[in-house]
């Protein structure tokens, strides 16, 4: 006991110097980013929304009432009603659960299959990396919304497939920024110790490549976040993501669109609701993706 | 290329509904069906089907719109110019404003108008491009009737059609009056799809600039007197410009998905429109054509900007 007490006083910074572990370093570099700390408050705001929607929301997401159609802002209506006399706050609080659920799930997707394959690519090299990453530009050869255009016509339009196909869409992104972390941590001291110490490829890959390669990877995949809501939004918008009459905020847009001309006179208020709540959103993932990236990657900062 | 070829083309068969039973509507009968699939090719087992596509599409030759009958290459055509312009115009906007604004808040980092410029940036990110139209629409086109929408031109306006480019035609023609009309036409389409390539430009403008006058010939040719603005223009630039024509060209890719919306928005009779009306109508031909094209033309574009490298950085060779 004694001993190993003494073995730990070596290692431990000497008296009087301050020493901060990368969590804390990372921390105070992160919330002294004034717009990544807003980032981070109305991020949360929308999540908050988006769980207590039932609680939140005044009326009925998908009841309608003909005769209040189009009627603007008001005190029982603070956002107005949209073409079919629905509640347009009452949409845009609903829409935070579908719309945010469906990018973290696109994105989800994309994070985990991308991992595999830029671990896969990255670690052994050779003929892997080279099959693996010609894949992947076969996929970014593609203008990506075009690419997801495609895979939706094929699975037919849902939001599901929808969510899918952004999260295809995005795997070479992941995988690449993945593949380049592991190339530069492979050779280094600490990987060949373990190998050295009998450990397998899996082992090898689990405890030391992927906790190494993880902070190029949390940013990649928070700044994918708000790309993939926007796509989303947008092939909503297409007729190929949500249906109606899902209060999803980008086919809360569609429907808006599709009920004629009326809508830019006077129906303005059902146009730029649901558009704000997606800015929002996505400016915010935003905001907290460029912190995230100078808190975790000095090299970076910018 | 080729493997892009094969992609698409398994994926638009993928694609459910039958094409035939489409044309024919509900009522026909099967002998009907099968008549109209053998006239297509599409009785074929699928590795000819591709054989034949590929024959056709090297030759130019991307098969008959199976809606509308016609040659799926003479569609692409007769659309091409609307999206050349709108687009061109978009990346004209996008490069005339995003460059400058870059290079200003890198020289001046961390002034006022820089933040104002890096959050402008953020926000046009951020913004869903088919939103921004719409918020355009109903700014200048409805409330304020500044500017004209939808289409290319008023319908009042007549042009002769060379170059079928509204702008050049008006100006080849001196059709004043007409260049006039399709530039304001041209203005809020214009500014709702340049507006994330421009943003893009912008951002890696200033963070390339940063970067490079941080090296030390630039503070060699300061040291050693040489005017600001030539440290800035002729030091830096130069050589930030390498990443910003990278975006550049990635930006491509981006436009192409914004004119499907929008064009679809502003009723402009593009490619991007009638790749919108084509998936809707499970059009094989059309939608494997318009994704070809796209695709094609996005390899073309980043391959245009790997020989521009070679220009601009004598270090790279081709």
């Amino acid at each position: 006991m004694a001993e190993a007490s003494a073995q730990q006083d070596v290692i431990a910074a000497p008296a009087g110097v301050r020493t901060r572990s990368r969590w804390q370093d990372f921390v105070r570099t992160f919330f002294s980013n004034r717009l990544a700390v807003v980032g981070l408050v109305v991020l949360s705001l929308f999540i908050l929304m988006a769980i207590f929607a039932p609680l939140i929301a005044p009326y009925d997401p998908l009841a309608q009432d003909l005769e209040g159609k189009f009627a603007g802002p008001s005190l029982e209506h603070p956002f107005g009603q949209d073409e079919l006399g629905r509640d347009i706050l009452s949409r845009v609080i609903y829409g935070a659960r579908i719309s945010l659920t469906a990018g973290l799930a696109a994105v989800a997707l994309a994070t985990v299959v991308g991992t595999i394959i830029g671990l896969l690519a990255g670690y052994f090299g050779g003929y892997t990396d080279s099959g693996l990453m010609r894949l992947m530009d076969v996929i970014l050869a593609f203008p990506s919304i075009l690419l997801a255009i495609i895979i939706v016509s094929v699975l037919g339009p849902s939001l599901a497939n929808a969510m899918l196909a952004i999260g295809i869409v995005f795997i070479p992104q992941i995988a690449r920024v993945v593949r380049s972390a592991v190339i530069s941590v492979r050779e280094r001291d600490y990987i060949e110790a373990e190998r050295a110490l009998g450990a397998s490829n899996s082992q090898i890959i689990v405890s030391g490549i992927l906790p190494n390669s993880m902070a190029p990877l949390i940013v990649q995949a928070t700044l994918t976040l708000a790309t993939a809501i926007l796509d989303i939004a947008a092939l909503s918008f297409l007729g190929l993501g949500a249906q109606a009459p899902t209060p999803e905020w980008g086919a809360m847009l569609t429907d808006a669109f599709k009920s004629g001309f009326g809508v830019f006179v006077e129906g303005q208020h059902a146009l730029i609701f649901p558009g704000i709540a997606i800015a929002l959103a996505v400016l915010s993932v935003n905001f907290v993706g460029d912190g995230l990236r100078d808190a975790l990657d000095p090299r970076r900062r910018g | 290329m080729l493997g892009v070829s094969i992609v698409v083309f398994c994926m638009v068969r993928a694609i459910p509904g039958d094409p035939a039973q489409i044309m024919l509507g509900q009522t026909a009968t099967e002998a009907q069906v099968a008549e109209v699939r053998n006239r297509l090719g599409l009785d074929e087992p699928l590795p000819v089907q591709y054989l034949v596509f590929l024959k056709g599409a090297v030759r130019g030759d991307l098969g008959d719109s199976i809606v509308t009958g016609r040659p799926v290459v003479n569609e692409l055509l007769v659309r091409l110019p609307a999206t050349l312009e709108l687009t061109g115009f978009a990346m004209i906007i996008a490069i005339l404003v995003g460059v400058p604004v870059g290079v200003i808040s890198a020289v001046r980092q961390y002034s006022v108008l820089d933040k104002v410029a890096s959050t402008t940036a953020l926000t046009g990110i951020s913004m869903p491009i088919f939103w921004l139209a719409m918020i355009l629409i109903v700014i200048f086109g409805v409330n304020l009737e500044l500017l004209p929408f939808p289409g290319r031109l008023g319908p009042t306006t007549a042009i002769t059609s060379i170059t079928g480019l509204v702008l050049v035609d008006s100006l080849l023609t001196l059709n004043f009056a007409g260049f006039w009309d399709g530039l304001l036409h041209l203005i809020m389409p214009a500014i709702a799809l340049g507006t994330i390539p421009m943003a893009v430009i912008m951002r890696m403008t200033r963070s390339s600039m940063l970067e490079v006058m941080g090296e030390d010939y630039v503070r060699t040719a300061r040291a050693k007197g040489v005017a600001p603005w030539r440290v800035v223009f002729k030091h830096s630039l130069r050589n930030a410009m390498l990443p910003t024509v990278t975006v550049i060209g990635l930006s491509a890719g981006l436009l192409m998905g914004g004119s499907i919306i929008t064009e679809t928005i502003f009723s402009w009779p593009g490619v991007g429109q009638i790749a919108y009306e084509s998936v809707n109508r499970r059009d094989y031909a059309m939608i494997q054509g318009v994704v070809l094209y796209g695709a094609a033309l996005f390899v073309f574009i980043n391959l245009a900007v790997d020989v521009l490298y070679a220009v601009l950085d004598p270090r790279v060779r081709l």
